[in-house]
């Protein structure tokens, strides 16, 4: 019986780990490819090891185009993506406080329209978006990527809303009977609990940003002011032949810092997702 | 630039309905929702299962299969998936090794949507998350209840787990109806919408017809069918969740 079990477990390792691998496979491929030569990665290989270690990939892809190195694009998206985190983090904490806390008129009304929103997906409101920023002059910059942050993303307001609903009343209560104003409760007692959904909407946040291609790609209009993720895609659109050493190492350096949020904030992205799910 | 705009009625709703291309995007976008999702939602409960078992690797495992949802939407993973599918690519090589003859995946109108699938289904890793925080909810006096009564693991399976689950499928179905209706980063960087618009998915059609063409009344007009065509999909789909979706006070 012992003996049977413990069959059972390592075969349920054995194909659980080898699933995964082959899950992980096409990303552990492209890691090898930013190391292999092109004749290498167009042969087909299934070999994770490169023959050759071809480091120069990287300094001719970090090289970039028309003399816009790297440096460049990582910096706008850094750009782009932190402030357009902050403001999403500032901008949707305070709605949902105010609906979740303040009592005002036509409350449940913008609740209803925020829920709206959400179910609105974004190449929907695409081509009307496009009109409106064309009509304002913001296409060409980086303010459609950006502003819009700052006034709150339904899907992070509800997740905040489901979390506020669990920090007992009573602390504000007691707040505002020791003097704090709607404002310092806010700033002094929720904000500083609301900690763990923060935490999740920042990663999840930042990585929707970091990976957005989209709205660069309408929006940015000069080469100097495109995104990572722009720039990996023109590797495959220069019209002379593609160079995939070059383009697999500026991939993977552009997935660093989506790795590195993850493995750092792992715990919370999974607890964060699980249970906004759950009660969405 | 864009011209200004003129008050044309409901012209462009009526070119659209004449257009063969559009009707083709409805179709294709159809296609690939009834293939990609249920396909999706299979395996993301599939793995979810299997990674409720008490052991410490399971928070490993999980990451690993949360991966590529991670970075699947970037256009780094995309790039990288055309290279897989390329004519001399790897997996034509490994179906080259099992005897298959290779497929020009991209040059065919009937398997270029096979990769953009399989990307997709690749990506299951949050309705991972999802199902497996609904698991860990059910109570385990129910399974320890069925088991004296003599039901097998099957059995178990298809009368506690799928009933107790029923209203998480039906949040991730709705979730992965929505954003599966609109593909387009995958499409737009693997295919182009090609081979012969076999992969020419709707929102790609609208980007073409408005960014690229600027024909930005017509592409507004799709942009509502859209609205149209998935509030109706989901009604119906909350519709018939009464009969499928367990709820505790009728037990």
């Amino acid at each position: 019986m012992k003996v049977r079990k413990s069959i059972t477990t390592i075969l349920y390792h054995v194909f659980i780990a080898a699933l995964g691998f082959i899950m992980v496979y096409p990303v552990l491929w492209m890691i090898s490819g930013s190391l292999k030569d092109n004749s290498e990665i167009l042969s087909g290989s299934l070999n994770l090891i490169p023959p050759n270690w071809r480091w120069d990939n990287f300094s001719r892809g970090w090289a970039g185009f028309g003399k816009i190195t790297f440096t460049t694009y990582f910096k706008n998206s850094l750009i782009i993506t932190t402030i357009a985190t902050l403001g999403t983090v500032i901008s949707s904490s305070l709605i949902a406080y105010a609906l979740s806390r303040i009592p005002f008129r036509g409350r449940k009304f913008w609740f209803t329209l925020m829920i709206g929103t959400m179910l609105l997906p974004g190449q929907v409101v695409m081509i009307p978006q496009y009109l409106i920023y064309n009509r304002i002059g913001w296409v060409g910059t980086p303010l459609p990527l950006i502003v819009p942050h700052f006034f709150g993303a339904p899907f992070f307001i509800y997740m905040m809303m489901q979390f506020m609903a669990g920090i007992p009343r009573e602390l504000d209560e007691a707040a505002i009977i020791d003097g704090c104003s709607k404002y310092s409760v806010f700033s002094k007692v929720i904000f500083p609990l609301l900690k763990p959904s923060l935490i999740s909407t920042i990663i999840i946040q930042f990585y929707w940003k970091w990976d957005d291609y989209m709205g660069p790609m309408l929006y940015l209009g000069k080469p100097a002011s495109y995104t990572v993720s722009i720039a990996v895609k023109l590797f495959a659109d220069a019209t002379s032949k593609t160079d995939y050493g070059a383009m697999f190492a500026m991939s993977t350096l552009s997935m660093i810092p989506v790795f590195l949020i993850f493995l750092i904030f792992n715990r919370y992205l999974v607890d964060g997702i699980s249970t906004s799910g759950l009660k969405g | 630039m864009i011209e200004k705009e003129n008050w044309i009625g409901l012209a462009n709703y009526v070119n659209l309905f004449k257009d063969p291309r559009f009707l083709n995007s409805i179709r294709v976008t159809l296609q690939y929702v009834v293939l990609s999702v249920p396909l999706k939602l299979a395996f993301a409960l599939f793995i979810a299962f299997l990674l409720t078992r008490p052991s410490k690797a399971v928070s490993f495992y999980r990451s690993l299969y949360y991966l590529p949802s991670l970075i699947g939407g970037s256009v780094a993973v995309a790039l990288v998936w055309k290279e897989l599918f390329a004519r001399k690519g790897l997996i034509n090589s490994i179906l080259g090794d099992l005897g298959i003859h290779a497929i020009n995946w991209f040059g065919n109108m009937s398997t270029a949507k096979w990769p953009i699938i399989l990307m997709t289904v690749w990506q299951f890793g949050s309705s991972m998350l999802i199902f497996a925080a609904g698991l860990k909810e059910i109570p385990t006096s129910y399974y320890e209840a069925a088991k004296i009564d003599g039901a097998n693991g099957w059995q178990s399976f298809w009368k506690i787990t799928m009933p107790c689950l029923s209203p998480i499928i039906l949040f991730n179905l709705i979730m992965q109806l929505i954003s599966s209706f609109m593909v387009f980063t995958q499409a737009f960087v693997i295919t182009q919408g090609g081979p012969n618009d076999a992969t020419m998915y709707y929102a790609l059609y609208v980007y073409k017809q408005g960014i690229q063409t600027r024909n930005m009344g017509y592409a507004s007009a799709m942009s509502w069918v859209m609205l149209v065509i998935m509030s109706v999909v989901t009604a119906i789909v909350f519709k018939t969740s009464n009969h499928w979706v367990f709820k505790e006070s009728e037990g």
